[in-house]
């Protein structure tokens, strides 16, 4: 019964894994024969400045957006914890990025940001009528604003989950002793939010690797202005679909495969997600 | 013990379920919570602010989104960006409709439906599998196999998915959509599962086993009607990652009449160029099903979103 599963799963995610390792040994260029390369692509990728670069930008991207993120999703998490019609039309507005893809995503903020017809145009909001996406200062942070304005709310349905299952009996036994709703919120929200926070943390960072569909569109493609927003994915479709060099893509990739699997084994060792019994014991 | 899921079409909380992933002994009681939030007025204010500032983030890009799919041109070139269109039209609508948006329409509606039947179906039954034999290594080490598949990213491994969609011949065709973005819907949706069914009471599967039921009539009779919110949950959620994915259709679809609908966005974007109302009406309806989706299933989805991560 099992076997459907591990099939499917096996050919498109396990296979691919060793095959990505495999095709960074190779020289192919997308269409033709699959030819054996050694390491040659490996030297060209790790002495590549571009390279470092975009791993550069991935780290950036990746710490930049849990710093922004959390503690945005923190607060509307705990805002919208308590039960209430307000808060349920919060919950409504906050889900409406979730439902649209990162393509609707990017064209919308792309048309939006743009300096001359875009938000910028409002008598008020000049200031806003910048090349916020075109300046090869502005446009990582903007790319990166644009990526918390899709996940925060995600995040902020997380945060208010994991609330949600506090116990109340521990807010009253703290009232009780005269804490305030600031100490309560240090000394019984954050530790019993652990959990959450590192299973947030650990979807923002391994998703941060991800970050390709926004960025691809809101760059027109290019990861630009010149690099400045080529994350590492962005520079491994570039290098494989555009360039034709899928030897090269592919250890590009098998970087991002490291980087993806290190990530998540530290922070699933953290969270305990391995455990086979059920999370609900040990409360 | 009801599990996580199951919480949330329990008819004794009332309203406002959404995401709630309380467990019944510990759940929260409204009226308690409400004392402390009187006592907490000022970081409640604070928190309450940050909530108003960051919907104003969220809302106005939605707004203007609609509005200016309702613009003319020239009403987008002169007017302010963010005022009602003087004279809102249709005629971005009556655009993208007059040309093959039905198609990427059918295309999204075939591949989404087909990933989702099969994902939901193969994890049901593996997820089964993995919570009937738990003391198993093989099962340990069959779910761990899905963990482990929720940290790969997809672009990580497009390369290789795509010379294994060239080698099945299978290039440019749907199914080569399908089959991949089912594999990468596995492992959210077995972990899904398996929280779910692990908390199914073992007496239940004991008495089938004493009246002489096999393992697929125990699945089929007992773990799948038991798991019908979860399922739910589950198949709403892989349906928007599918409906909203893009790489696998960039990379392993090529021909127009094979596009869906976020690849066809792109596609409007280089047809429509300049005119940014007709893309924006395109945007707009592409997300509508999705719309009618969430209007739908609001709870399950939310569910789905929280199930399995909270704690």
């Amino acid at each position: 019964m099992a076997a459907p599963a591990l099939l499917l799963f096996g050919l498109f995610g396990l296979v691919p894994l060793v095959g990505v390792v495999a095709l960074s040994l190779a020289r192919w260029d997308g269409l033709g024969s699959v030819g054996w390369a050694g390491v040659a692509n490996w030297s060209a990728v790790l002495t590549d400045g571009a390279t470092w670069q975009a791993l550069w930008l991935t780290v950036k991207v990746m710490v930049i957006s849990w710093l922004v993120q959390t503690p945005v999703a923190l607060a509307l998490g705990h805002f919208q914890a308590p039960r209430g019609r307000l808060r349920a039309l919060f919950a409504v507005l906050f889900f409406l990025p979730l439902l649209l893809s990162a393509v609707a995503i990017g064209l919308t903020w792309q048309a939006l940001l743009d300096p001359s017809f875009g938000i910028g145009a409002t008598p008020g909001l000049h200031w806003l009528a910048k090349p916020l996406l075109g300046s090869p200062d502005l446009a990582l942070y903007t790319v990166i604003f644009v990526i918390a304005w899709q996940f925060v709310p995600f995040h902020a349905l997380l945060y208010q989950a994991g609330i949600r299952q506090i116990p109340t009996v521990l807010y009253e036994a703290a009232a009780l002793d005269g804490a305030g709703p600031a100490t309560r919120f240090r000394r019984i929200t954050l530790p019993q939010l652990k959990y959450t926070m590192v299973t947030s943390s650990t979807l923002m960072l391994v998703g941060s690797l991800t970050y390709f569909d926004l960025i691809f569109v809101l760059s027109g493609g290019t990861g630009g202005p010149g690099t400045a927003t080529r994350v590492l994915p962005l520079s491994m479709y570039i290098t494989g679909f555009q360039a034709h060099d899928m030897g090269r893509a592919s250890a590009v990739a098998a970087l991002l495969v490291v980087f993806g699997l290190g990530l998540s084994l530290l922070t699933t060792r953290l969270s305990g997600f391995t455990r086979m019994d059920s999370q609900q014991e040990g409360m | 013990m009801s599990t996580i899921v199951t919480k949330t079409r329990d008819p004794r909380t009332g309203n406002d379920r959404e995401g709630a992933a309380e467990r019944p002994v510990t759940a929260p009681r409204p009226g308690s919570l409400r004392r402390i939030t009187a006592v907490g007025a000022l970081w409640r204010a604070l928190t309450g602010s940050a909530t108003l500032l960051w919907a104003a983030v969220v809302v106005i890009p939605v707004y203007w989104l609609v509005i200016t799919s309702l613009r003319s041109r020239a009403d987008f070139t002169a007017g302010s960006p963010l005022a009602l269109p003087g004279h809102p039209t249709l005629d971005n609508y009556r655009t993208v409709l007059a040309g093959d948006f039905t198609t990427y329409l059918l295309n999204s509606v075939i591949v989404t439906a087909a990933t989702v039947v099969i994902a939901v179906v193969v994890a049901l039954m593996a997820s089964f599998a993995i919570v009937r034999n738990a003391g198993s290594r093989l099962s340990r080490v069959s779910f761990r196999l899905y963990l482990l598949g929720l940290a790969i990213p997809l672009q990580a491994v497009i390369i290789p998915v795509y010379l294994l969609i060239i080698r099945m011949n299978l290039y440019d065709s749907l199914l080569a959509i399908v089959l991949p973005s089912a594999a990468f819907a596995l492992p959210i949706t077995v972990m899904i599962l398996v929280s779910f069914l692990r908390d199914v009471p073992r007496s239940l599967f004991e008495a089938m086993i004493v009246d002489g039921a096999g393992d697929w009539r125990m699945l089929i009779s007992l773990a799948a009607p038991l798991a019908r919110p979860a399922l739910m949950t589950v198949a709403v959620y892989d349906g928007l990652q599918v409906w909203n994915g893009f790489l696998f259709p960039l990379i392993l679809t090529q021909s127009g009449d094979k596009a869906v609908l976020p690849l066809a966005l792109t596609l409007y974007r280089g047809q429509f160029g300049i005119d940014v109302p007709a893309t924006m009406a395109a945007v707009v309806l592409s997300t509508l099903p999705m719309l009618a989706l969430f209007t739908l299933a609001r709870r399950q989805l939310v569910a789905g979103l929280t199930a399995g991560f909270s704690k």
